[in-house]
């Protein structure tokens, strides 16, 4: 499928900047080519349909249907619906307030909270265009059965009195609600936008994250951290998680540049626990949340998430070996 | 008329903020385009994305960053 561009590159490569084949210089040039231009197609592309099925299923919608479920049921749709709601932290406080004012429970409005950030275009398509299908599906599935368990989790624990009073204050009846409504050409234009939008704030971190990326793809050697990093160490999988919470914004160039560490001896299952912490464990959006809820919940939402995601990390270092 | 901008305060919500002053003033309208960071009204709207940009008090832009020219013709249509 990504054969024209591999001939684009080659061209590139060996043609026009004259690179000798088979150096260590061209193999890196080549891969770095390569690989910009396939995510950037492939971002373009999924970013603007999924932008075009969110046109019609905005939160406010997600949260009638998330209303009217039972208790227990509604973490599925939850964490399946967050799968297409883009995650900015500037809108986690008003989705937290809305759900829980319209009667969302606790626990399904967290399963949403969790699946919306992690399992989201940029990342997927980064996924896709680097380590393939099979790696971005095994991403997606234990994604939506963390985020599903640990709002189930959330909900049983009873922490409704761990929420900020002022929240329970209001009520929204969110189900009368008229909202601005969208012609097909206005649904392209907010996909356009939308896509370029990203497009936007994404493209330095997948150029670096790449050019990095390419870098240690032709100069390191192919084992260079398995000594460190490799699935006989146990420490890997919790350290990985620890350092990709603070990297939230950067998730466009830690991948790339993950992509590269995987080929050099880190093993499958630490990646994976690696990506699913820099997506789903924001300190940004913690502090955040800190307006809506008592520290204590933070804790025990990040808590929950984190042990999910270690279990991940070891269990993919068994079964990928 | 009012214009009003509401957000979380996030970077994208004063970005919008700064364009509608913009956008406003080629339009002609002389009206300080108001700025709040008070959450509960998007909430209170029925809404749940941030920014929100409001026409005299009814939500016409929802969640997102438009381009200048796109954020003219919103406006334009709804005053």
């Amino acid at each position: 499928m990504f054969y024209p561009i591999q001939l684009l590159a080659d061209w590139l490569t060996y043609t026009v900047f004259g690179i000798i084949p088979k150096t260590l210089l061209a193999s890196a040039v080549n891969f770095f080519i390569f690989d910009t231009i396939k995510i950037f197609i492939l971002l373009a592309g999924i970013i603007f349909i999924v932008s075009i099925i969110r046109s019609y299923l905005p939160p406010e919608k997600i949260r009638v249907i998330l209303s009217r479920k039972n208790k227990y049921i509604g973490n599925v749709p939850a964490s399946l619906l967050g799968i297409i709601t883009p995650f900015c932290s500037c809108s986690a406080i008003p989705l937290f307030l809305g759900f829980v004012q319209a009667g969302v429970p606790l626990g399904t409005t967290f399963s949403f909270l969790i699946a919306s950030p992690m399992i989201n275009e940029v990342a997927l398509v980064l996924l896709l265009g680097l380590f393939g299908w099979k790696i971005a599906i095994i991403y997606i599935v234990t994604g939506l059965i963390i985020s599903i368990l640990s709002g189930v989790v959330i909900g049983s624990l009873k922490v409704e009195n761990l929420v900020e009073s002022f929240v329970y204050e209001n009520s929204v009846n969110g189900n009368n609600l008229e909202l601005p409504s969208l012609s097909r050409i206005e649904r392209i234009n907010y996909a356009l936008d939308y896509t370029t939008d990203i497009l936007k704030k994404v493209w330095p971190y997948i150029l670096v994250g790449i050019g990095l990326g390419a870098w240690i793809h032709g100069y390191l050697p192919a084992d260079f951290l398995v000594e460190y990093a490799g699935s006989g160490k146990w420490y890997a999988v919790p350290l990985a998680v620890l350092i990709g919470i603070p990297l939230y914004s950067n998730a466009a160039g830690v991948i790339p540049l993950v992509s590269a560490l995987t080929e050099k001896g880190v093993s499958m299952g630490t990646t994976l626990a690696f990506m699913m912490s820099v997506t789903a464990l924001s300190l940004p959006e913690f502090m955040i949340l800190k307006k809506v809820m008592k520290i204590k919940l933070i804790f025990i939402f990040a808590g929950i998430v984190s042990v999910g995601i270690v279990f991940t990390g070891y269990l993919f270092n068994i079964i990928l070996k | 008329m009012k214009l009003e901008v509401i957000g979380s305060g996030c970077k994208k919500c004063k970005a919008l903020f700064e364009l509608t002053e913009i956008v406003a003033k080629e339009l002609g309208i002389h009206d300080t385009v108001l700025y709040s960071t008070d959450i509960n009204k998007i909430v209170a709207m029925g809404l749940m994305s941030s920014p929100v940009l409001t026409v005299n008090d009814k939500p016409v832009l929802v969640g997102m960053l438009p381009d200048k020219e796109r954020l003219k013709e919103i406006i334009s249509k709804n005053i």
